[in-house]
């Protein structure tokens, strides 16, 4: 079973490649579904298929950039980028990124960091879920009241609605986005991406976890130019981010390669299932997935209390995960299949 | 002896402390053909391995996306609309 196995250059360990595949495949198509890179999905399933941690972040995020490239491709295709958006927001998010990672710098040279910004992801990630489960009951509460008035919602009604009073602030320059169907001051999505990126730059993460939710519930983007403009930004900074990692010697690039071979064909399969898939079924998901990642980064928040269970927490963080990545691409391949035969059958229909 | 054992002390308050920047170097000894030009390119120049890569990784993910994309259309999957007018 030798020929299973890999050599990889340069970090110089042997790598099975079938789950280097397998894992692309599943955060392919998470990613290409929420319009996120997935960090902290990737980091455990390299680290459990051998990968050194010194070249998990680069090959990482070299891989990221090449699948949310041509998830953006298709999502532009069924109009679910604002390439007008993506563009003013990249200037805040980089901005804020970096005002972020100099508040880290600072905050490190006042004392210990680590664990503070380990707490503030765990709150935001609560807060996160719990908007987005906010927003589903809200919804659903209209949803009955409409019922009981003998009416119907209609596919544009939403349950939080916070962005249309943002909408109200009308300082110019005023911008028309035209995908998002949104007209706002251009000072809304600049600063919405400063305070995304700032917050992306002091968890040292990608930011797809927060810009998503912020795209819908501050800037008003339906969830699926939302996912689609998400991945636009993920791609350029993605790109920056395996030149500057690669720079520093730090990407394997014959990992990233074979995983971009899954995750190519993933994200494709995450994008059309958004197709099949209702925007408030995205926002349900998204929330599970959002839950996940807190909870597998509690388990390891705890271990300092818990020390004779370090090895059970690590490994239970590491099942999670990864179960959730399983189950998530599972999910949302089963319901691109089911939507396809439908779609299969009224064409048919119509011939 | 006091002394002797001051010393690291004294070196990390004198700003000694810092981690001196690590060079990674890949083992190229047990590599042959394009694996070993890889590895000899990456232990040369930084710089070029990092255009290669600027260059390749849009590209793989462009091609097995059109591969994907051909597959999908041949089932017969409707790749260019979408009827979906929702929040």
């Amino acid at each position: 079973m030798d020929w299973l196995y890999v050599l990889m250059p340069i970090a110089g360990v042997k790598i099975f490649w079938p789950g280097l595949i397998i894992l692309g495949v599943g955060v392919g198509i998470i990613g290409g579904f929420f319009g996120m890179g997935g960090a902290w999905m990737v980091t455990p399933g390299l680290n459990i298929l051998g990968f050194p941690m010194a070249f998990a972040i680069g090959t990482d995020i070299a891989h990221m950039a090449g699948k949310s490239l041509i998830s953006t491709m298709r999502h532009g295709k069924f109009g679910n980028v604002d390439y007008k958006l993506g563009l003013i927001m990249l200037v805040g998010t980089v901005v804020g990124f970096e005002a972020g990672a100099q508040m880290v710098m600072w905050l490190e040279r006042i004392g210990s960091v680590e664990k503070v910004v380990r707490w503030i992801y765990i709150a935001l990630l609560a807060f996160i879920a719990w908007m987005v489960f906010h927003d589903v009951a809200k919804r659903k509460a209209k949803e009955r009241a409409a019922l009981a008035r003998g009416e119907k919602l209609t596919g544009l009604e939403t349950g939080v609605e916070w962005h249309k009073a943002l909408h109200k602030i009308k300082i110019p320059p005023m911008v028309h986005l035209k995908e998002a169907g949104i007209y706002c001051s251009a000072w809304l999505p600049i600063f919405v991406s400063f305070f995304t990126g700032w917050l992306a730059g002091i968890l040292g993460i990608g930011g797809g976890l927060i810009r998503m939710p912020a795209l819908i519930y501050m800037i008003g983007c339906p969830t699926h130019v939302a996912v689609g403009t998400d991945l636009f930004e993920v791609a350029i900074s993605g790109l920056y981010g395996a030149a500057t990692y690669t720079w520093k010697g730090r990407t394997e690039l014959v990992a990233a390669m074979i995983m971009l071979v899954g995750a190519a064909m993933g994200a494709q399969v995450g994008a059309v299932a958004t197709k099949y898939i209702k925007g408030y079924g995205i926002r349900i998901a998204f929330g599970l997935a959002v839950i996940g990642c807190a909870v597998s980064i509690l388990l390891k928040l705890v271990q300092p209390w818990l020390p004779a269970y370090k090895d059970v927490l690590n490994t239970a963080s590491t099942v999670l995960v990864l179960g959730l990545v399983s189950c998530m691409s599972i999910y949302i391949f089963v319901r691109m299949v089911q939507g396809v035969k439908m779609e299969l059958a009224a064409k048919n229909r119509r011939v | 002896m006091i002394t002797v054992l001051l010393c690291p002390g004294f070196a990390l308050a004198a700003g000694g402390g810092g981690a001196a920047p690590i060079v990674l170097v890949a083992d190229t000894r047990k590599l042959t053909g394009v694996m070993a030009w890889w590895a000899n390119l990456y232990n040369e120049s930084h710089f070029q391995f990092m255009i290669l890569t600027v260059i390749l990784i849009p590209l793989t993910g462009v091609i097995f996306g059109v591969i994907a994309d051909i597959i999908m259309s041949g089932i017969g999957i409707d790749l260019k609309s979408r009827d979906l007018a929702e929040h």
